[in-house]
């Protein structure tokens, strides 16, 4: 039995004043409005038309491993690692470049897989956790998440070791941060440094002190 | 997401003339605030012409003694520049005070430029937004307003630009080159490139349908004390409220531009005339004409206070 429109402890039928079918009346509307405004776009003219979906075939190169795979334009890289090549370490946090949870390696730079497009990566060299290590053979930054208990809920985890290699990378290269004390001389290596740089990763069980942790220690087993 | 329909391009005229061929395209670079615009279907292109492929990704020294800056650098390389770091060091602390290390790496310095505001009501589509669906009203008047304009905005529209970027680049005097559909190359000095918000805060820069940016150069390094305070929410990873780019030069004279606090970077010539004279001159020359509302006025005292804070750090320094 549907509910719409009825509330079961009265029994009662409740006249909404707007109806479904008058919804759907003022959508159209907002949208033919929409129509008539090109607002943003590049070109004049003619209101633009949704085409039908595209699907376009694309070689990536994932964990070492070139992947042919025919995709809609629309898919991001997160889904495309996920949906059609069943990585599915990577993490759908947010979805929208807030969470870090899809952070992923791309030609060696880390970047939210989630904001850009699977289809401008063609021939793309993409490092994901899975290709970082294997449950026998640890990269020493996830064996490092296990040591120190650098999570809880485990969610955002790989995007947290993903990103917190790539941060390592960062600093040996010399890139600065916002806490960066002297622009023109190499950023240090320490606990200010890795937090603000790990920023783009949030964990909502707070495991931060032990991220941290890991991130230090395993700098100095790097190093080493 | 609606669909839509992707080429590569190969030349910059290319990717003008595409644009203006195709009516609802877009162009499409670091893809980190289109994408996240279109999975909202806030912005619904029919058409992404991928510009990556164009080779705008070098920073050179121009002949003048500046730097031109491609279009597809991406903020982090911008920031790690050496001759950025050494001599244009307000730009490197606002890209580096901007986003998070995996935006940066993705983020092109054309894209910064264009971003959308990131007001609550533009990112709604139950509500009314004039820069969203022209006509419809501005939600933000009388909604919450706490991170909005409080100068340059009108009665359609009280956004900010939120990009941390563009506020160093105006204050540096960078100037935009682009390339029209006809293959016409064009400068435009980043003064001039926002429009007021008026009566169509849709239409937010004076580019020219389907003009493609190719570069942002820099004139020579003016030396001084480089100084860029963001003050937000939280200590990383959040936009503006109020931040503060200076340059100031030994004998106290030098220039402000602030971001968060309107529709561009906010730099008005008459506060820079004011710098020896103190903070409070300055943010009386900046903000003569504010318009705040009830939730964001507390940014006007913020930016004299952030004002006051950065002239006295750069004159500890010098």
């Amino acid at each position: 039995m549907s509910n719409q429109g009825e509330y079961p402890e009265d029994g009662q039928s409740h006249d909404f004043s707007l109806s479904r079918r008058d919804l759907i009346k003022v959508s159209a509307a907002a949208a033919a409005t929409a129509a008539v405004y090109p607002c943003g776009a590049l070109a004049e003219g003619e209101p633009a038309v949704t085409p039908p979906p595209e699907i376009l075939p694309l070689t990536l190169r994932v964990n070492g491993k070139s992947q042919q795979l025919e995709v809609d334009t629309r898919t991001t890289l997160l889904d495309a690692l996920r949906e059609n090549l069943q990585l599915t370490g990577t993490k759908k946090g947010c979805d929208h470049g807030q969470c870090g949870a899809c952070t992923v390696l791309v030609d060696g730079r880390r970047i939210n897989a989630c904001l850009t497009l699977a289809v401008m990566h063609q021939d793309a060299e993409i490092t994901t956790i899975e290709g970082l290590g294997t449950p026998d053979n640890l990269h020493p930054m996830q064996a490092a998440f296990i040591k120190h208990d650098g999570f809880q809920c485990g969610y955002c985890t790989s995007g947290q070791i993903c990103s917190s290699v790539a941060v390592l990378k960062e600093i040996e290269a010399g890139i600065p941060s916002h806490v960066t004390l002297d622009l023109v001389s190499p950023p240090p290596m320490n606990a200010d440094e890795i937090r603000e740089r790990m920023s783009g990763n949030i964990c909502r069980c707070g495991a931060y002190a032990n991220i941290l942790d890991a991130i230090e220690d395993a700098a100095g087993e790097l190093k080493s | 997401m609606k669909a839509f329909t992707y080429e590569r391009v190969k030349t910059p005229a290319e990717a003008a003339a595409s644009a203006r061929d195709k009516s609802g395209a877009k162009f499409i670079a670091g893809g980190t605030n289109l994408l996240d615009l279109m999975k909202l279907e806030i912005e619904t292109p029919i058409h992404l012409i991928d510009v990556n492929g164009l080779g705008l990704d070098q920073i050179v020294a121009t002949d003048e003694g500046g730097l031109r800056i491609g279009a597809l650098v991406r903020n982090t390389d911008l920031a790690a520049d050496e001759r950025v770091r050494r001599d244009y060091g307000v730009l490197s602390r606002a890209l580096l005070a901007g986003a998070s290390g995996q935006l940066r790496n993705q983020a092109t310095t054309a894209g910064n430029l264009l971003q959308r505001t990131r007001c609550p009501y533009f990112y709604d589509t139950n509500q009314p937004c004039n820069k969203r669906l022209p006509g419809s009203g501005c939600a933000a008047l009388e909604g919450f307003s706490r991170q909005h304009a409080v100068v340059g905005g009108s009665e359609a529209c009280i956004a900010t630009h939120p990009g941390d970027m563009p506020v160093a680049m105006r204050l540096l005097d960078a100037v935009v080159e682009t390339i029209s559909a006809d293959g016409k190359a064009r400068k435009i000095p980043l003064a001039d490139f926002y429009r007021a918000p008026g009566k169509t805060p849709h239409i937010e820069t004076v580019l020219t349908p389907g003009e493609l940016i190719t570069a942002v150069t820099l004139p020579p390094p003016v030396g001084g004390q480089h100084i860029y305070r963001k003050v937000r929410d939280r200590a990383s990873y959040a936009f503006a409220l109020v931040s503060v780019a200076a340059i100031v030069q030994p004998d106290g004279s030098g220039r402000v531009a602030l971001g968060g606090v309107a529709h561009k970077p906010w730099r008005v010539e008459q506060a820079d005339a004011q710098l020896p004279q103190g903070a409070q001159a300055v943010y009386d020359a900046l903000f003569a004409d504010a318009h705040p509302t009830p939730e964001n006025a507390f940014k006007l005292t913020l930016a004299k206070r952030t004002l006051a804070s950065v002239l006295t750090e750069a004159r500890a320094v010098v």
